[in-house]
């Protein structure tokens, strides 16, 4: 579609446009924001999925076989899988593409691949970004898929619709599942590798602590697959599915939608603000003396701090 | 350019062979490129579907069962196929110095033989992107 621009080749579902677009957003492009503000009225018809747990845990074959699952069902998906960017060189081995490669050539899948690359990165800002476009472009359901450490894998997760945590037996001893963070923040439970010993174990343990939860109005269900041997895959699904209708019916989307965009309101405005300080900080010394004066105990680190602070604010 | 080299490492056909892949993505992690490695066993419709929806910069590709004459020319012709025009091609593996001219010709726009060092690919790479 060599005649139409990038705008109008997304609305058609083109993958390539698609694919610029994100890639757009991860170097912060303003043109590809204008975008975005144009064509956000075409957005709120996907159902976003955080899928989350730790390395090894078989996120991404599990991934695979759920969007198998919702193909027969003839929606279409997308898929953007984070992996860590390595703090030393910012370069990254994405490979979560291995575990999904017969989904490359589907036209109603889209795969995207995205690096953490740091935590000035905005990482959870090209994420939302990435996640309008697949929803500009058309799909029904998106799974976002992130091993759940780092406060901006978290609030990633965490604005998902549906957040899936996926498990497996023999991890570590019991505490691990009253380990407080990403456990609170899940809606279904995958207790995955269910063929191997200790996964009733683990899905006791997981049930015992959810028992122990005040919230009764909705009970995460804890869910034993095997994504590896295509097993209960279906179940699961149904789970994901149960949860959204549980959402949709008790009229608390709308209500999580809301608190989601607060938390990515916020998170931009403080990335903003904070690059903003920097630059000016940086550029003027200003950071260089200051630290340099709170060592040598001329100022102290909060009189410091206001100093910073009056770049942005005008008092 | 103020955002990571994106590079799809790809192993195209059938051979199992895939250390000289990992070590080659290794050194482009290192060199802070972002690589999507793929795997083993890619045809060569799932290499361009891949390096479209990754946007990649630059597709790297290892053979060493002998299908390069094949194999490398049609992910180029898919890759123009659907216009994509803006990424650069290499190509590495077991091939034999008097395949290498016509895979140059064919759009391979490097071709790397056992024994070349990962800086001079990466020096390679930096010097030749198409965007």
């Amino acid at each position: 579609m060599p005649y139409l621009n990038i705008e109008e080749r997304l609305l058609k579902g083109d993958k390539r446009a698609c694919a610029r677009l994100i890639t757009m957003l991860e170097s912060n492009d303003m043109e590809a924001v204008e975008i975005l503000k144009r064509l956000y009225k075409n957005t709120g018809n996907a159902y976003v999925i955080g899928v989350t747990g730790p390395p090894g845990a078989g996120k991404s074959t599990l991934t695979d076989k759920l969007v198998k699952e919702l193909r027969k069902k003839d929606k279409k998906v997308g898929i953007i899988a984070i992996d860590p960017t390595s703090p030393f060189s910012g370069g990254a081995i994405l490979g979560d593409r291995i575990r999904m490669n017969d989904l490359s050539l589907d036209k109603n899948v889209f795969i995207r691949s995205m690096g953490t690359r740091g935590s000035l990165g905005g990482m959870s800002r090209a994420t939302w970004g990435a996640v309008k476009v697949l929803d500009i472009f058309g799909c029904d359901y998106i799974f976002i898929e992130t091993v759940g450490v780092g406060q901006s894998e978290v609030d990633i997760v965490k604005t998902a619709d549906t957040v899936l945590m996926v498990m497996v037996p023999n991890l570590g001893d019991d505490i691990q599942a009253i380990k407080a963070g990403i456990m609170e923040i899940a809606d279904v439970f995958a207790i995955n590798k269910s063929d191997l010993d200790g996964a009733d174990k683990t899905k006791l343990e997981v049930e015992m602590n959810l028992d122990l939860n005040e919230n009764t109005d909705y009970r995460p269900p804890v869910v034993k697959v095997s994504a590896a041997k295509n097993k209960d895959i279906d179940v699961l699904l149904e789970k994901i599915i149960e949860h959204r209708r549980h959402l949709e019916e008790t009229n608390k989307l709308e209500e999580r939608r809301i608190r989601n965009n607060k938390m990515e309101l916020l998170k931009m405005v403080e990335e903003d603000l904070m690059s903003l300080i920097l630059d000016k900080a940086v550029k003027e010394d200003l950071l260089e003396r200051l630290a340099r004066d709170v060592t040598l105990r001329k100022t102290d680190p909060y009189t410091a701090k206001d100093e910073i602070l009056k770049l942005v604010v005008n008092e | 350019m103020d955002r990571p080299i994106r590079v799809l490492v790809a192993k195209p056909g059938l051979d199992g062979h895939d250390r000289g892949a990992k070590v080659i993505a290794r050194a482009l992690r290192d060199a802070g490129m972002e690589v999507i490695y793929t795997g083993l066993r890619q045809t060569p419709e799932q290499i361009v579907a891949a390096a479209i929806q990754e946007d990649v910069d630059v597709v790297a590709m290892s053979i060493l069962s002998g299908a390069h004459n094949h194999l490398f020319p049609r992910v180029v012709n898919l890759l123009k196929e659907e216009g994509v025009d803006d990424v650069l091609i290499i190509g590495g593996g077991v091939i034999p110095e008097d395949d290498i001219p016509f895979l140059l010709e064919s759009g391979i726009e490097a071709i790397f033989t056992p024994g070349t060092s990962t800086k001079d690919v990466i020096e390679f790479i930096k010097n030749n992107l198409k965007r």
